[in-house]
């Protein structure tokens, strides 16, 4: 991009000389030749981004492929929204293709009339469009290690943000007419592994949603085509992909990954179960680690705040390790459970700076350190780390974590 | 205005109705078959539980047969997580969560290895190779003896030593964070 700029100017200057030597017309000239000077390439079906735009998921290696979690590019996003083809991943036993022509969602236990439903027959009822966070539970969890994740992909990048569209589940089970004693919603998946989770009825009478599009066109593969189970505010794993089973019981089933997987181990050796809440967390996206500023001048800090219990309030910034506070500029409108853009012009004098935010949302929750959670949690948890992230900007302008 | 009134009547009497009945009338009954093949998970309380019963014996050679490529011979893990050992390290610097260590319930057991085992063929095993294979894997644990059979009455019976090692979500839980609003 700098060079390019400054091949630009050069020609500029180029241009300006040939003016003053041969008048307007070989400006003119001289300026047609910057264009291409041939066609264009033809219009497609389907958009794809600039061959120059290189921004991709980072994937942690796995010994099986078809398991593991790919990290959204938090460093290079703009505004609030994640592209589709950059949402993070988390796998357990690869990525299905399903034909939602044969796809069916079958609502049975504890209901007055087991129904099973075709994606069709889902798209015709009354929807709703929501723009909101989908965050893994397991995001950060390198956070909780004294040496952590170098740059802000890799240490909070399975986060994303979408527009989900779908029916709630509570127009669902009004259908299926749920019964006196039921209190469980166990979801099962249809990927290789058939993803079961248990979600409290009350949840799935409240804001829960079976969604069937994203960001203006149809859930991707990756995402849960053709039906996924949205629980807004909710770790990402209980937003079962792929759904295909709703079934209505009068207790949590204990699957593997409410039990052995996503619980939170405690220092005294018990484990939290049922942690389903992401908290309010923040991040700097830019500078972060891994990236290098040019030198002094004046920069605009930015990152992205969210929470699971409802709009970002406010979001404060430190350059000086945490010794003073100062608020930053949020985005608006401010959407529940969404990415809340911030941004705080800063002028780096070229002396090092420790630079970090922390999110206050409506509730009053405020974004601890990561010395306060693991005071209280220990280092075993693994799930739900939302610690503040501290960044050395370096008097030679690169940028790496506290203890790099 | 006859009509009117009516109209009002039905509408009266159909109020107690509609949380009764559906507002869309979408989808179709769900079929035995469905709702077998998609109902397949099991609880804590072992209702579903398919008959058919496995040995511990019975389970080894399953094991060998099927498992032990990832999770090694004796479940220590290889590409798979280990499935023994662990008890006694929860509470230090590198726990160890395995079956024996830490699930909660037995039943767990069956309905993963049932729904998502092995990893790359799930589905394969008939029931009785499920519950063969468990009794092994909660053999090599010493949860249960080598004379041990697993069937749908005694596998809910069966006590995982990290039964109570659960406990509920208390959070906000960090410092000044747990401030309420005002």
């Amino acid at each position: 991009m700098k060079h390019a700029a400054g091949t630009s100017r050069r020609h500029i200057l180029r241009v300006g000389a040939a003016a003053i030597g041969g008048g307007l017309l070989a400006e003119q000239k001289t300026r047609a030749l910057e264009t291409p000077g041939r066609l264009g390439a033809p219009l497609g079906p389907y958009g794809d981004r600039s061959p120059f735009e290189k921004a991709v998921r980072w994937r942690r290696e796995t010994r099986t492929p078809e398991t593991g979690s790919s990290f959204t590019p938090l460093q290079d996003s703009v505004g609030t929204l994640t592209p589709s083809s950059l949402h993070y991943e988390r796998h357990h036993a690869g990525i299905p293709t399903i034909d939602p022509a044969r796809h069916r969602l079958v609502i049975h236990g504890l209901v007055d009339r087991p129904l099973s439903l075709s994606v069709a027959e889902i798209r015709r009822l009354p929807s709703v469009t929501r723009i909101m966070v989908l965050e893994c539970g397991g995001n950060s969890s390198s956070e909780w290690a004294a040496s952590t994740a170098p740059d802000v992909q890799r240490s909070f990048g399975l986060v994303s943000c979408s527009e989900w569209t779908g029916v709630p589940l509570s127009l669902l089970l009004a259908e299926v007419g749920v019964r006196p004693g039921a209190s469980w919603v166990i979801a099962e998946g249809a990927d290789a592994c058939r993803m079961e989770r248990s979600i409290p009825l009350a949840k799935a009478l409240g804001d829960s949603l079976v969604a069937y599009g994203q960001n203006g066109e149809a859930l991707r593969p990756a995402q849960g085509y053709p039906l996924r189970l949205l629980n807004p505010g909710w770790e990402g794993n209980t937003s079962v992909k792929w759904l295909h089973s709703l079934k209505l019981t009068d207790q949590p089933y204990m699957a593997r990954d409410e039990t052995s997987k996503y619980s939170d181990l405690m220092p005294d050796g018990k484990a939290r179960i049922f942690t389903y809440q992401m908290e309010a967390k923040s991040v700097i996206t830019f500078p972060s680690g891994g990236q290098t500023l040019p030198g002094p001048g004046p920069y605009e800090l930015t990152g992205l705040a969210w929470s699971g219990r409802g709009r970002i309030e406010r979001v404060e910034i430190t350059t000086d390790g945490g010794k003073s506070w100062v608020h930053a500029k949020l985005q608006e409108p401010r959407l529940p459970l969404a990415f809340t853009r911030f941004r705080l012009p800063w002028r780096f004098d070229g002396h090092e700076a420790v630079i970090a935010s922390r999110a206050i949302d409506e509730s009053g929750y405020i974004q601890p350190s990561p010395e306060a959670l693991i005071a209280v949690r220990g280092t075993n948890s693994v799930y739900h780390f939302n610690g503040m992230k501290f960044w050395r900007v370096r008097a030679d302008g690169t940028v790496t974590n506290v203890e790099g | 205005m006859w009509k009117g009134s009516a109209l009002v009547l039905v509408w009266a009497l159909a109020v107690p109705l509609a949380a009764q009945s559906p507002a869309f009338g979408v989808g179709r009954p769900a079929t035995p078959e469905e709702i077998r093949d998609l109902g397949a998970a099991i609880g804590p309380n072992g209702d579903g539980l398919p008959e058919g019963s496995g040995t511990v014996a019975a389970g080894r050679a399953v094991f060998a047969a099927q498992c032990s490529r990832c999770h090694g011979p004796k479940g220590e893990g290889d590409v798979g997580p280990p499935l023994v050992g662990g008890q006694g390290t929860l509470r230090t610097a590198k726990p160890l969560k395995t079956v024996g260590s830490f699930w909660p319930y037995a039943t767990t057991l069956w309905d993963y290895v049932n729904r998502a085992m092995p990893f790359d063929q799930p589905g394969l095993l008939k029931p009785r190779e499920v519950y063969a294979v468990v009794a092994y894997i909660l053999n090599l644990n010493g949860i249960i003896g080598d004379a041990a059979v697993m069937d749908a009455k005694s596998l809910p019976q069966v006590r995982m030593p990290n039964r109570d090692g659960f406990v509920a979500d208390p959070r906000p839980d960090v410092g000044d964070t747990a401030r309420k609003p005002n």
